[in-house]
């Protein structure tokens, strides 16, 4: 028995000494990375079908349009990774939308106070999901179920349904501007800079210690309690990031696309999807957050190629749908594959395996996001 | 372990099966979640379907009618028809009406519920209707045929007025406030009974797509690409629009690819994006206007050159129209029909004939008018619609510049 065990933690240590090459094989073989090889053949596709898309300058643009699902899908990265749902996304970002529409109307002075004033209600909401799932121990599907018809009604009873007008061009140009006149991608949006920001922030929170608290919230509870850590506080935290980048993307939607109350609706569903794509196991302990974010970015590609082939209208979802299900079968069945394959030593190996040597290969890749 | 990636594999498959339920059956614009059901399956078939020759042809016509009555009150013309005794009805005194309507939830609705109360109060102040009772279905079949059946149940109702959430799913329900022998106006969407008192509308989804798409197609070429930003399958008035405007996109040779949007900018906004990005989008054609501000954003931030394109007259459009200077029209779904019910009513009290299917004038915003319907409107908010009809009622303009949703 320890002769067997020596030699699994031999194979592990080898595997983590094994070349940058090797290693990064290996990490393209999990879900998370497969994504990033998935998100390739996408864009290659769209490059091939429709060549000017991969000019920089259009190509910047596509990055800077997908940036609000990516960094709700980070948002979202962080309740799943521990083990919980976050339904109410969409709501935050069609409530926040309405919120700067009302608020702010052709005001500039008002700018800064109402986007302070959201980030803050944005926090709060997180804080309430947060508190009423660990707390008082209700699951965080229904808490933030119900958070999403909640702030749906509120929306509702606020604006009747219909649109207000837009909010003061100076608070959209965050969403809708950008750096002119860079050699050659001629723009960089603002919301390249901003997932930027929110991707590095991710990535090293993920390599921190709250980070690593997370995943082992995730994916036990129990053993993390009696390590000594507060889980409830812990997931807490990732509904409040979840809330906040939520509302991030929603000042980034009002600018690129305007108040309109159906803005968001189904966000919280296409972050899920995006999460899911990424590779990371939902009900918690696995997966990177940059493959989350790559997620939405092959999600998105997969929208626009089905734009470009020219599918008819009323067809679109179903295939949309179709595509979805086989990607995210094919993630889950190379998981349990693996599963299968190991022994009892696995669960060691992949606890190794996924939060020790492959966030790197996810920064190496997220570049090329 | 096992059992839960199994799990996950299931949830996992479910959830974009969810979202995608969420996108199409339940968009903020106009209407309904139960006659929708096959809209995912059958798109050429549909529309097809949708065509109508002999309503496409009585439409095209009554693009071009004469109307009785008082151009000033576009409210109260209609086309020469059949007309309707309602000496049975006449009677003295104020009336309570009971109004089921479909939702509030999008600008045009919105608008016309706004005028609709200032008529309201008017014909209050006059004493032919003592108050006004509404149910709001919030764009459900089933609420809305719930609703029906209470005013029926509560048995207090002198006059119905029903704003249809869906053509075939309300029609038993029309016909049982019918049986109640009391007067029934049913306005916008059609139901597939003639037992009401009389049927307002506008001339209709064929009109509005034949104006459209001959406006486009004059001012492209063959070959040219329209982009078709559609709201939501399954909706008879809208649906009509389409079902026209592809039949003259198709005779003309211009390549038309329609899109659902539920109305949504930030999908206006990409698929846009992307119909730049694979070639010159040379028309846009939208079956309603909201979100046409977001189309034209998508070509500025592109920095193509604007295309030909028809909105709506809402103020949001017609500003920006102005503002671009493009080659545009606003086709116009008359939202004065929201006045009509009522006013009609006072008739039916006083025992005046009215028409069965009272048919209200259709006419679009063209490039000679905007300065004028722009002016007509100054100072009225951006989900208002220039020919909403109301500038003789008490309260205009503040009513509709402060849009205080009654």
């Amino acid at each position: 028995m320890s002769t067997a065990l020596n030699s699994e933690r031999s194979a592990i240590l080898k595997q983590n000494r094994a070349s940058r090459s090797e290693r990064l094989l290996r990490a393209v073989r999990t879900p998370g990375g497969a994504v990033f090889v998935l998100l390739t053949g996408l864009l290659a596709t769209i490059i091939v079908l429709n060549p000017s898309f991969g000019e920089p300058g259009s190509f910047i643009r596509f990055v800077g349009r997908t940036a609000p699902i990516a960094i709700a899908a980070i948002g979202q990265y962080f309740v799943i990774v521990a083990g919980e749902f976050d339904l109410s996304m969409g709501s935050v970002v069609t409530m926040q939308v309405i919120v700067a529409g009302n608020l702010i109307r052709q005001d500039d002075s008002k700018v800064i106070p109402v986007l302070v004033l959201m980030l803050v209600l944005g926090a709060f909401i997180g804080l309430v999901n947060g508190l009423i799932t660990t707390l008082l121990k209700v699951p965080s599907f229904i808490v933030t179920l119900g958070m999403m018809l909640a702030l749906l009604g509120l929306v509702l009873y606020w604006t009747g349904g219909a649109a207000q007008g837009n909010p003061a061009d100076s608070f959209r140009q965050i969403g809708r501007g950008g750096i002119q006149d860079v050699p050659v991608l001629d723009i960089i949006p603002y919301p390249v800079i901003i997932l930027t920001a929110a991707a590095v922030a991710g990535f090293v929170l993920m390599r921190r210690p709250y980070g690593r608290m997370l995943i082992a919230v995730g994916d036990n509870p129990s053993a993390a309690a009696l390590a000594g850590s507060r889980v409830w506080w812990v997931r807490t935290r990732a509904f409040m990031m979840s809330s906040l980048s939520a509302t991030v993307a929603g000042i980034l939607l009002v600018g690129y696309a305007g108040v309109h109350p159906s803005v968001g609706r189904g966000y919280e569903f296409t972050a899920i999807t995006a999460v899911v794509l990424g590779g990371v196991v939902l009900g918690g302990g696995r997966g990177w957050v940059l493959s989350a974010a790559a997620g939405a970015f092959a999600l998105e590609s997969l929208f626009t190629l089905l734009n470009f082939m020219g599918l008819q209208a009323t067809w679109r979802d179903t295939v949309q749908g179709a595509i979805i299900i086989i990607a995210v079968a094919a993630a889950s069945r190379s998981w349990q594959r693996k599963r299968k394959g190991a022994s009892s030593a696995a669960h060691d190996e992949q606890h190794q395996l996924a939060a020790a040597p492959t966030p790197a290969e996810g920064t190496e890749q997220g570049g090329r996001v | 372990m096992r059992n839960n990636s199994v799990r996950a594999i299931a949830l996992a498959a479910a959830l974009p099966l969810v979202a995608l339920t969420g996108c199409t059956t339940e968009p903020s614009a106009t209407q309904t979640t139960g006659t929708g059901t096959g809209s995912a399956a059958a798109s050429s078939p549909a529309s097809k379907d949708w065509f109508d020759q002999s309503l496409y042809d009585t439409q095209n016509q009554q693009r071009s009618a004469t109307f009785e009555g008082n151009p000033e009150q576009p409210y109260l013309q209609y086309i020469a028809g059949p007309m309707r005794d309602t000496s049975k009805f006449k009677a003295p005194g104020a009336h309570k009406v009971c109004f089921a309507n479909a939702s509030i939830s999008n600008p045009w609705r919105q608008t016309g519920w706004i005028t609709m109360n200032q008529q309201l109060k008017a014909l209050q102040g006059t004493g032919v209707i003592s108050e006004m009772e509404t149910r709001d279905a919030k764009d459900n079949d089933n609420t809305q045929i719930a609703d029906i059946d209470y005013f029926i149940a509560e048995g207090k109702c002198d006059a119905f007025v029903i704003s249809p959430n869906s053509t075939a799913a309300l029609t038993q329900a029309v016909e049982r406030a019918c049986e109640t022998g009391k007067p029934v106006v049913v306005f916008d969407r059609g139901v597939e009974t003639d037992c009401a008192t009389t049927f307002i509308h506008p001339i209709g989804g064929f009109a509005w797509g034949i104006d459209t798409a001959t406006f486009l197609s004059e001012r492209l070429q063959s070959g040219d690409k329209v982009v078709a930003l559609r709201i939501l399958p399954g909706v008879d008035v809208l649906e009509h629009r389409w079902a026209a405007a592809k039949k003259i996109f198709e005779e003309k040779g211009i390549q038309a690819k329609d899109y659902f949007t539920g109305a949504d900018p930030t999908k206006i906004k990409n698929i846009i994006s992307d119909e730049l990005a694979t070639g010159d989008v040379k028309g846009v054609w939208m079956d309603a206007g909201d979100g046409a501000v977001a189309a034209l954003e998508a070509f500025e931030d592109a920095g193509k050159k604007l295309p030909v394109m028809t909105g709506e007259d809402e103020m949001s459009f017609l500003t920006k129209w102005k503002q671009t200077g493009i080659d545009a029209m606003a086709p116009v779904y008359s939202n004065f029909q929201w006045r009509t019910p009522l006013l009609a009513l006072e008739k039916v009290f006083k025992g005046e004939p009215i028409p069965a299917e009272w048919v209200l004038p259709q006419k679009p915003i063209l490039k000679d008018e905007l300065d004028q319907w722009l002016q007509r409107n100054q100072g009225m908010p951006s989900g208002h619609y220039a020919k909403f009809g109301g500038e003789d009622l008490a309260g205009y303009p503040e009513v509709w510049q402060k849009r205080q949703i009654p």
